[in-house]
């Protein structure tokens, strides 16, 4: 329903109960109009906030301490990573995780059997850390600390050749890195009517 | 009767010259269920009672007894289409085999992204937080309290549609074209009333939605189709959500694509900006032939599908009932036309009441083959004035790469013999 439909209901609501009391005094309170608030629920902690809040969003915020090196991430890709992803990130059998289109050109519309990737595909690198750290490992989701996702991240961005091997992950650096597809994605411009777009 | 291809009370036999539609479609939906899992790539559905196990006449013999639940009969096995692979992965409802519009709760297409979660409800709570005045926690019981609101409403994975725009094999049915669009009576409380509960903030113009899942599914959804329509749904045809359709509750964002609808819904934050979670930004965009990618595609453009006469239906001269389903994300269905040949000629098809917002409609329309080879089509028009367009004209507008929203024209091949089969 429309809010302004529901404004009007709201006011008919209002209107019936004014006569009713006007008439019969001392109705039933089954019958007022429905409050802006219920005052249902219970006030969410500090505490109980932060331990649900993992998003990352493309500022940085959210992001925790810690860091995270190419050196580091190689080694935890190698443990927990490279079974779905393979050796290199190339591999799979599960997603392709490494690989660049040349030019950095953005041919997925045109070509069905293009592969996408962090390095071709993913516009923010903080999706990096959010995603790995809330999904990844599949069989064990959440369950690695705040140095070993910057560390993956670290050595996933520089697998695709868009931070240099020396290159520190953290709150600060992370949000700075540009992807190669930043600029290419662009908002729905759909809206009904004749045109097929 | 003999018009639809079910099972029959004996269909053992593999084939009958005096009803030639019934073989291909028992096969594949069980009387010879090895061999129909081989083509569907599907476990095998149970058998279908031998013709000895049913009394040749019931009215001389004691019926069975009462149940706690009930089930369908032996002789109708509708089944999901599971792929059979990891824990992300869909299963598609059997279209060709249902009548009406809502979907059987137990056939309810699935899309999971690190599978089926198991919630106590008596530990479940929701919390709304972030751009808000009052950061809140709602138990399943506070939420059963407000106002309660009920509307028949499809979902429709984005990626529905697929095996009808690229690479188009004749030997699909609906269930494999269209089988991610499914129809529920869904039952919950109006987002925006949980908004005016928290009193979200004037500048809070994006939410992020967050299931309790192994991916802790997450979306980032425009404040203003919180306002709209959206549900907060505990309820699905009658009864609580299926596990599956992620109990104790979702979030239904009506017409736009399912997997914005989260699932075993745990999180709300309130927010100036998108979050450009992973789903939204290297998942479901979608790229176009101009070298870039729509973000936020959230809208079902108006789509429409035969459910008979389908692949692997075979039928007879004569006059046959073309039937399908007509939806669209951004309003009524006001007209459905089918051509009974190949798209030269448009005849208005009947729509069956009711006729909702956001919810499939039911087509109907009296055909007579002649026996010549033909193509069958629909093609619907929505409330925007929105018409499904061809094959080429989508593809045109999104190129041969795109990776969702297919809702072309679909079109089904008769031959000569009446084999119908899907067809570019």
């Amino acid at each position: 329903m429309m809010p302004a439909a529901r404004a009007v209901a709201t006011a008919a609501v209002l209107a019936a109960g004014w006569s009713m009391v006007a008439c019969q005094p001392g109705t039933s309170s089954a019958r007022a109009a429905p409050p802006e608030r219920y005052a249902f629920g219970q006030p969410a902690t500090p505490e109980q906030i932060a331990a649900w809040d993992i998003d990352v969003k493309p500022s940085g915020e959210g992001l925790p301490p810690g860091s995270g090196t190419v050196v580091q991430g190689e080694r935890i890709y190698a443990q927990k990573c490279a079974v779905c992803h393979g050796a290199t990130g190339t591999e799979g059998p599960y997603d392709v995780l490494v690989g660049r289109e040349p030019g950095d050109s953005f041919p997925f519309g045109r070509q069905p059997r293009l592969t996408s990737t962090i390095g071709n595909y993913w516009p923010y690198a903080t999706t990096l850390y959010d995603y790995i750290n809330r999904a990844m490992p599949q069989m064990e989701p959440g369950s690695l600390t705040a140095p070993e996702v910057y560390g993956l991240v670290a050595w996933l961005l520089w697998r695709n050749e868009i931070i240099a091997g020396d290159a520190v992950m953290d709150a600060t650096s992370l949000p700075a890195v540009v992807m190669p597809a930043r600029d290419r994605f662009v908002r729905d411009n759909r809206r009904g009517g004749a045109e097929i777009r | 009767m003999a018009k639809r291809s079910k099972p029959e009370p004996s269909p053992a036999t593999p084939s009958s010259p005096n009803n030639p539609v019934i073989p291909r479609r028992a096969l594949l939906t069980g009387a010879a269920g090895t061999l129909g899992a081989a083509i569907l790539g599907r476990a095998a559905p149970a058998q279908t009672p031998a013709p000895q196990d049913i009394p040749a006449d019931p009215t001389k013999v004691p019926g069975g007894p009462l149940s706690e639940v009930g089930s369908r009969s032996a002789f109708e096995q509708p089944r999901r289409m599971v792929q059979p692979q990891a824990l992300s992965a869909s299963s598609r409802t059997p279209l060709q085999d249902l009548e009406g519009i809502v979907t059987p709760s137990d056939l309810h297409f699935e899309r999971h992204h690190a599978g089926v979660p198991k919630v106590d409800p008596r530990r479940y709570r929701l919390m709304i937080h972030g751009m808000v005045g009052r950061p809140m926690n709602f138990s399943l019981a506070d939420l059963k309290r407000y106002p309660q609101e009920s509307r028949l409403y499809f979902i429709e994975c984005s990626g529905n549609g697929g095996a009808g725009y690229r690479n188009v094999s004749p030997d699909r049915t609906p269930q494999q074209v269209d089988g991610l669009l499914s129809t529920s009576e869904w039952i919950g409380v109006s987002l925006a009333t949980l908004f005016r509960e928290v009193g979200v903030q004037s500048g809070a113009s994006w939410f992020l939605a967050e299931g309790m899942d192994g991916a802790a599914m997450t979306r980032s959804i425009p404040v203003a189709k919180g306002m709209d329509d959206a549900l907060l749904a505990y309820g699905q045809n009658g009864e609580a959500l299926r596990p599956e359709q992620g109990y104790p509750v979702r979030l239904l964002l009506p017409g736009w694509e399912g997997n914005a609808s989260v699932k075993w819904l745990r999180r709300i934050e309130l927010s100036d900006a998108p979050f450009m979670t992973r789903q939204e930004t290297a998942k479901y965009s979608d790229p176009l032939p101009d070298c870039t990618a729509r973000l936020f595609s959230f809208e079902m453009d108006a789509k429409s599908t035969l459910t008979f006469p389908v692949y692997p239906d075979v039928i007879t001269p004569g006059w046959w009932e073309i039937k399908g389903l007509a939806w669209s994300g951004r309003g009524r269905i006001t007209r459905v036309e089918v051509s009974t040949d190949g798209g030269v000629t448009w005849h208005e098809a009947a729509l069956q009441e009711p006729v909702l917002s956001k919810c499939p409609t039911r087509f109907r329309f009296m055909w007579s083959w002649n026996g010549r080879e033909t193509v069958l089509m629909s093609r619907a028009t929505d409330e925007t004035g929105y018409v499904q367009p061809t094959r080429e004209q989508l593809m045109q507008a999104r190129g041969q790469g795109t990776r969702y929203h297919f809702n072309n024209i679909r079109s089904w091949k008769v031959a000569a013999g009446g084999a119908v089969t899907l067809t570019e």
